[in-house]
């Protein structure tokens, strides 16, 4: 059985085989230039005070690096499309499977035959995908803020990602029987899910950290503060009034984050969105004042600052620590492997007990 | 006598449409089966179920013993053309045998190989490439290289054209012939089954109507002309199978368990497809009927 299985699917194994090949020999040719510059130039760029025009000298080398997630991303999506959608929905539809299941070969070992080799040979292509371009960025990785950007095209996550593609255009193309509608509802549920895993679960993985700061009011030239997690990820960054109730996102006040104050003669003063300040002003405040870019005279600062502090407003940053990065490459590998074996287990089953 | 096939009000429903209903039928080994019927009699669904593709929704059916398509030594013995004579268009037809020798061991490459060579077919071409005989050809040649006990034919030539027709059915008996096989095939078509069939079944509205040695249900079968008064009074001894009037006579198809006495009547031997028409002309007035009396 495993010669048929592989008779049928070796054209387009040597199709992934000639693809992966050619990538490869691209990467290894320009990979160690690659890591040499990086280690002469970027690596000590602190001792020289150059880091800025360094480093953008060696993204702007490494302009690839995109190009290169996205095929890590897409690779997944077109193993299912291709090998696992048609994989039993083109014998269904060609009849072929009246041919296959009167040899003297049961369904089960017929199913479980093509399913190993075909999705063996998906993981193991997603795998060498992965492993060629996390090799190839591990350089320009280092210098990107966080690993969670790119999380969905690093290490181990992509081997999962092309199980369970594969594993639902199997399931799929037993379900509807037709190769192109099969393959067509494949993309469209993996992208689905693979959407909805990244907006809905994943940052739920593990309860992320809350990091409470005092907000203080900006300075003379500075716009929205705006605070960053470092090697984390940021799922969320709110400002909460004294009572606990959120008043703002990214930094500021309302949806957009802005710091506006609005003055309404006599010294009194509105921090738009929060409040009536308690102490007067100096000065008549032009409308949107707080944030000119001129800056306000010291002594409206100070009414600013001490208008502010009054509130005493909290920033919340919410967000996943740079440490965690491993855990969620586990947890989201697993999530998927298992998502996976179920629909395998329910393809087997199907074909054994529904196609009939 | 032993059985090849026994199904036991066997039956197949799809989403509460029954497409095969309460059969009991009993194939003897040792023959060339013919199942005739009309399009939708249930004939595929029943030798579906044969081969272990689909599984009986009611009843019981047995092949050669045991339950079909159970087990790797059930299906070694049983040989299936499908309908349409389904094959993979990508692959060459030398890959086919090499599936056939992979996937069964009881395998005769020898004979496959030469048999394809016999038909002229050149083993290195594409299976999508080849004609509808050419495919019904290597379907036959794959379930023959099996060496089964049981060769299974649905409809193996109703996409073929008339000539590709006979000289498909013409290259089946001369290679089962002195083969220890058991044949069964179906058609919509008498004429098929009468070219090559010693033993008919006639399927109508999932009931066998008759079965039997297709010498003995011709010796046993006739066309009667009288008069149309005495058409009520036939005789005890043979049973009307159709009857048809005019105003002076009737002409009554009948299975006769004796000689007809009455010397009103003429006898006539009647044709294999006289015989099927007339059963299943009875299938469909009584299936109309049972119809009627439900709703």
């Amino acid at each position: 059985m495993t010669w048929l299985a592989w008779r049928q699917f070796r054209t387009q194994a040597l199709i992934a085989l000639g693809v992966t090949a050619v990538l490869a020999v691209f990467l290894a040719l320009t990979g160690p230039h690659l890591l040499h510059v990086f280690d002469t130039t970027v690596r000590h760029c602190a001792r020289h005070n150059d880091c800025l025009s360094v480093q953008s000298n060696y993204r702007r080398m490494a302009h690839w690096a995109n190009a290169l997630n996205i095929i890590v991303i897409v690779v997944p999506a077109l193993i299912g499309v291709f090998w696992g959608a048609p994989l039993i929905a083109r014998e269904l539809e060609g009849g072929t499977f009246r041919v296959a299941w009167t040899q003297s070969v049961t369904r089960q070992r017929w199913t479980t035959t093509k399913l190993a080799v075909v999705g063996l040979a998906s993981v193991v292509t997603a795998g060498l995908f992965s492993l060629m371009v996390t090799w190839w960025q591990s350089p320009s990785d280092t210098l990107g803020a966080s690993p969670y950007s790119t999380f969905d095209s690093r290490d181990i996550v992509p081997l999962a990602y092309a199980a369970f593609a594969f594993a639902l255009g199997v399931a799929l193309g037993c379900i509807i029987r037709r190769t192109i509608p099969a393959m067509a509802s494949t993309l469209a549920v993996f992208i689905g899910v693979r959407v909805a895993v990244l907006q809905y679960v994943r940052p739920h993985y593990l309860s992320p950290v809350h990091l409470v700061t005092n907000f203080v009011a900006p300075g003379p030239t500075s716009g929205p503060v705006s605070q960053g997690s470092g090697t984390g990820w940021t799922i969320s960054s709110v400002l909460k009034n004294a009572a606990g109730k959120v008043i703002g996102q990214n930094g500021g006040v309302g949806p957009n984050g802005n710091i506006d104050f609005r003055g309404f003669g006599n010294g009194v003063v509105k921090f738009v969105g929060v409040g009536t300040c308690p102490n007067k002003f100096p000065a008549q405040l032009r409308s949107g004042g707080g944030t000119a870019s001129q800056g306000p005279p010291p002594d409206v600062q100070r009414a600013v600052e001490k208008c502010v502090n009054s509130f005493h407003l909290k920033n919340v940053l919410t967000y996943q620590p740079g440490s965690r990065y491993w855990t969620f490459q586990w947890i989201e590998f697993s999530l998927y492997l298992t998502l996976a074996l179920a629909l395998i287990g329910f393809s087997v089953w199907w074909i054994r007990k529904r196609i009939t | 006598m032993t059985t090849v096939l026994e199904a036991t009000h066997l039956g197949k429903s799809y989403r509460g449409r029954w497409a095969l209903r309460d059969c009991s039928i009993t194939i003897p080994s040792g023959h060339v089966v013919g199942i005739v019927g009309p399009n939708g009699a249930g004939k595929s669904t029943l030798l579906n179920m044969a081969a272990g593709l689909i599984s009986p929704s009611a009843g019981t059916i047995e092949v050669l013993g045991a339950t079909p398509g159970v087990s790797p030594t059930q299906l070694a013995k049983v040989g299936f053309v499908a309908q349409e004579n389904p094959v993979y268009p990508g692959l060459s037809i030398a890959d086919h045998l090499s599936l056939g020798s992979h996937l069964n061991p009881s395998w005769d490459q020898e004979f496959a190989t030469d048999r394809l060579r016999a038909l002229n077919l050149n083993q290195r071409q594409r299976a999508g490439k080849l004609s509808g005989g050419q495919r019904a050809q290597l379907g036959l040649t794959m379930a023959l290289a099996k060496r089964p006990d049981l060769l299974l034919l649905d409809e193996p030539v109703a996409s073929l054209d008339p000539l590709a027709r006979r000289e498909f059915l013409q290259q089946l008996m001369d290679t089962v012939a002195g083969r220890d096989v058991s044949v069964v095939l179906s058609s919509h078509l008498v004429s098929d089954v009468e070219r090559v069939c010693d033993y008919l079944i006639v399927l109508a509205s999932s009931k066998v109507q008759v079965a039997g040695d297709v010498d003995d249900l011709l010796a046993m079968h006739h066309r009667l002309i009288g008069p149309r008064q005495n058409a009520e009074a036939v005789l005890a001894n043979q049973h009307v199978i159709e009857a048809s009037h005019t105003d002076k006579q009737s002409t009554l198809i009948v299975r006769s368990d004796g000689p007809v006495s009455d010397p009103d009547w003429t006898i006539e031997s009647i044709s294999l497809e006289d015989l099927v028409l007339a059963y299943m002309t009875r299938a469909k007035t009584e299936s109309v009927e049972h119809q009627g009396s439900n709703s």
